[in-house]
């Protein structure tokens, strides 16, 4: 399991990221998962809780976005999610493709942090 | 008082390994050496068809070394040294991949130079999960499938199956005695890595090697023409 290495390095930047926007604290961060990362969400959701331990991330929430596979096929001109990763091939016509456009995403997209000052109001 | 806003990042949880893999793959092609990752589940065969690959290579006159990641033991590159080839074991400390920052502190700690070499082979850990997604900075990417594990592989590791370029089927010399489904294997790769070039080897009569080596030499070849400045004429 290579989660919570992947969690640790999810951490490290996300803290680092905090930190530079000089974050008191970070409510939740945000990650775009792709079915093709390779990475399995539930072990990922367990390493976070591990590894945001004593960071500045203590106490946040993983909010993870899956992003599906998606497809070219030549025949069709036209790019559509592919339903099932363990055939690839065109849903419209059934072409076999091997043209990924997406899905294979490990992306921070953002954090919700609050921040170290209180705004002057 | 808190106040919470977002703060948009954008940044790949892996950009880390992914910079540094970039870092090698060019490292690789200034030195002109190509470079294999060979993945598979444990056992299918990855240091036996390595040992048979440096053999035919040191024969015809090629220099090719190898990096061996194992969870405990260095018995791998013991057995690898036997060829005559240089190897090096990258012990993971029960680490269940290779990443590109141990290929390059191994690197400089085997203290070999890239430039000697025509090949460089990774043997990954035994995994067919964890594995896919760290680019080691390689060329290739080859995943091997033994006929004793199972026809059905490809689709239940299909992460695998998809980031790797080629496929090698193993241990053909005993297809027959475990009733292995040729058919229902290409089937199956070919679902998940539409086209994937595939080839049947055998580590103990040497059956296949010299069709994958000789598939290794014609990439290996356009890589050179791709980047010509790595051998002027
Ligand atoms: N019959 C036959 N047996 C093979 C062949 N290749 C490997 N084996 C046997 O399969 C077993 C495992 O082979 P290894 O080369 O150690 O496999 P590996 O993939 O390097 O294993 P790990 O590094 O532990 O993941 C050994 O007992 C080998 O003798 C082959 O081509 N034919
Ligand atoms: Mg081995
Ligand atoms: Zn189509």
């Amino acid at each position: 399991m290579h989660e919570l290495s992947i969690a640790y390095n999810l951490v490290d930047i996300a803290s680092q990221a905090a930190q530079e926007a000089g974050a008191s604290g970070v409510d939740a961060v945000y990650l775009r998962l792709g079915k093709l990362s390779g990475v399995e969400k539930d072990a990922l959701l367990f390493g976070y809780d591990i590894a945001i331990k004593g960071t500045l991330l203590e106490g946040s929430r993983l909010e993870i976005e899956d992003v599906p596979v998606m497809v070219y096929c030549p025949v069709c001109d036209a790019v559509s999610e592919l339903p099932d990763i363990q055939l690839f091939c065109c849903p419209q016509c059934g072409t076999p493709t091997g043209d990924i456009r997406q899905g294979k995403e490990l992306e921070i997209l953002s954090l919700e942090i609050d921040d170290e000052q209180p705004a002057y109001s | 008082m808190n106040n919470p806003r977002i703060l948009e990042i954008r940044r790949g949880v892996l950009e880390k390994n992914d910079l540094l893999a970039q870092q090698l793959r060019t490292r690789f092609n200034e030195a002109g050496v190509y470079v294999v990752n060979l993945v598979s589940s444990p056992g299918a065969g990855k240091t036996a068809l390595l040992e048979v690959m440096l053999r035919h290579l040191r024969e015809s006159g090629l220099n090719a070394g190898a990096l061996v990641g194992d969870l405990a033991t260095d018995n791998d590159a013991k057995r690898l040294a036997r060829s005559g080839a240089p190897a090096h074991q990258i012990e993971t400390g029960g680490n269940c991949h290779l990443e590109a920052d141990m290929i390059s502190d191994h690197l400089a700690e085997w203290g070999i130079d890239l430039s000697d070499f025509d090949y460089l082979f990774i043997e990954n850990v035994g995994n067919l999960v964890c594995p896919a997604s760290y680019d080691l900075g390689e060329h290739l990417r080859a995943v091997m499938l033994s006929v004793t594990e199972g026809e059905d592989k490809p689709l239940k590791y299909p992460t695998m199956f998809n980031s790797s370029d080629v496929a090698l089927i193993t241990k053909i010399d005993i297809a027959e005695a475990v009733e292995f489904d040729r058919k229902a294997a290409y089937t199956n790769i070919q679902a998940i890595r539409p086209g994937m070039v595939t080839f049947e080897t055998s580590a103990k009569t040497g059956r296949g090697v010299d069709a994958w080596l000789s598939y290794l030499a014609e990439r290996r070849e356009a890589l050179h023409t791709a980047a010509p400045e790595a051998e002027s004429s």
